[in-house]
């Protein structure tokens, strides 16, 4: 088996990691995630931290009256922010574990894109802390605000 | 609420709210003292291929619908009702080609706050994925609406 090949089985985000870091592009790392892949989060470089963004699309609603989108969609994605964000700036070789996560919701969520910013608060060697903010059109004015526990695995 | 108008309702919301039918949530019985709802498993649930486990998101979808459901079906009338906060523990992993089950209560409601447990398994009850705890806003007035009030 050629080096790159055991490479990619050692750790399969390796190239999806340089491509982000070396590019700015995330479609492979968050390709690497089916779920992350199915809500079709995307994620860029913003000031060199990356910034999470979730298109709009008519099944992610949750009150058409309003209309507004699901709660669980805003939590969906803020989790989502916080581990594709491990998974870019570690070099671990699994998707980090959720341990816990804690929303409050701020507003409601309106029918367009989704922000994220993610903050890691402790990066020990076994578990992280990251704080969420959700914002759609002003920063200022976050949707949602989140708290998260990943348990992390580090290569032997 | 009455458990056949919890029924009539729940049909109408899992097939009226977008999001609740994209994820074919169903409900499996309900009642005033709580709901439980069935989530079936897909591909695009998974979080993590190589382990072969269910990301949490989806789990939180499920919780977060089924905890919404658990104030309605405990309040005596449907009232619109805004999530303050949720708070989810990942207990074990949730597997892959498993169905996700959920059942929450309400077990606390004021007049203008309702306070939420729920409960997330695959196989056994009694070895849930998941537990959370959250709380809901009710409708400003916090009193059952009334037809005459509307004269």
């Amino acid at each position: 088996m050629s080096d790159a090949v055991t490479d990619s089985l050692a750790d399969p985000f390796r190239e999806a990691r340089r491509l982000a870091r070396e590019s700015g592009d995330f479609s492979v790392l968050v390709a690497t995630v089916p779920y992350a892949r199915y809500l079709g989060v995307q994620l860029s470089l913003h000031e060199g931290r990356p910034r999470a963004m979730l298109p709009f699309r008519q099944e992610l609603v949750g009150n058409p009256r309003l209309p507004a989108l699901h709660g669980g969609i805003t939590a969906a994605f803020m989790e989502n922010a916080a581990m594709l964000h491990l998974l870019y700036q570690l070099e671990t070789t699994r998707v980090p574990k959720s341990i816990d996560f804690s929303i409050d919701y701020l507003l409601p969520a309106r029918t367009e894109e989704l922000y994220a910013d993610c903050e890691i608060g402790r990066m020990g060697s076994r578990v992280a802390q990251a704080t969420i903010r959700c914002w759609q059109k002003s920063q200022d004015r976050p949707v949602a605000v989140a708290r998260a526990h990943f348990l992390l695995m580090t290569p032997e | 609420m009455s458990t056949q108008n919890l029924e009539t309702i729940a049909a109408a919301f899992l097939g009226y709210i977008p999001h609740m039918r994209e994820c074919g949530l169903s409900l499996v019985r309900g009642s005033p003292e709580g709901v439980e709802l069935r989530m079936p498993f897909r591909e695009d649930w998974v979080g993590d291929p190589i382990r072969g486990v269910l990301h949490t998101g989806p789990i939180t979808v499920l919780v977060d619908s089924a905890s919404g459901f658990a104030v309605l079906a405990a309040t005596p009338v449907p009232e619109t009702i805004a999530t303050l906060d949720l708070r989810m523990d990942y207990l074990r992993p949730a597997l892959r080609d498993k169905d996700l089950h959920c059942r929450a209560e309400c077990f606390r409601l004021t007049s203008q706050i309702a306070f939420v447990r729920a409960t997330v398994w695959q196989d056994d009850r009694e070895q849930p994925v998941a537990i959370s705890q959250s709380a809901f806003m009710r409708s400003s007035t916090g009193k059952p609406w009334k037809p005459e009030a509307r004269a």
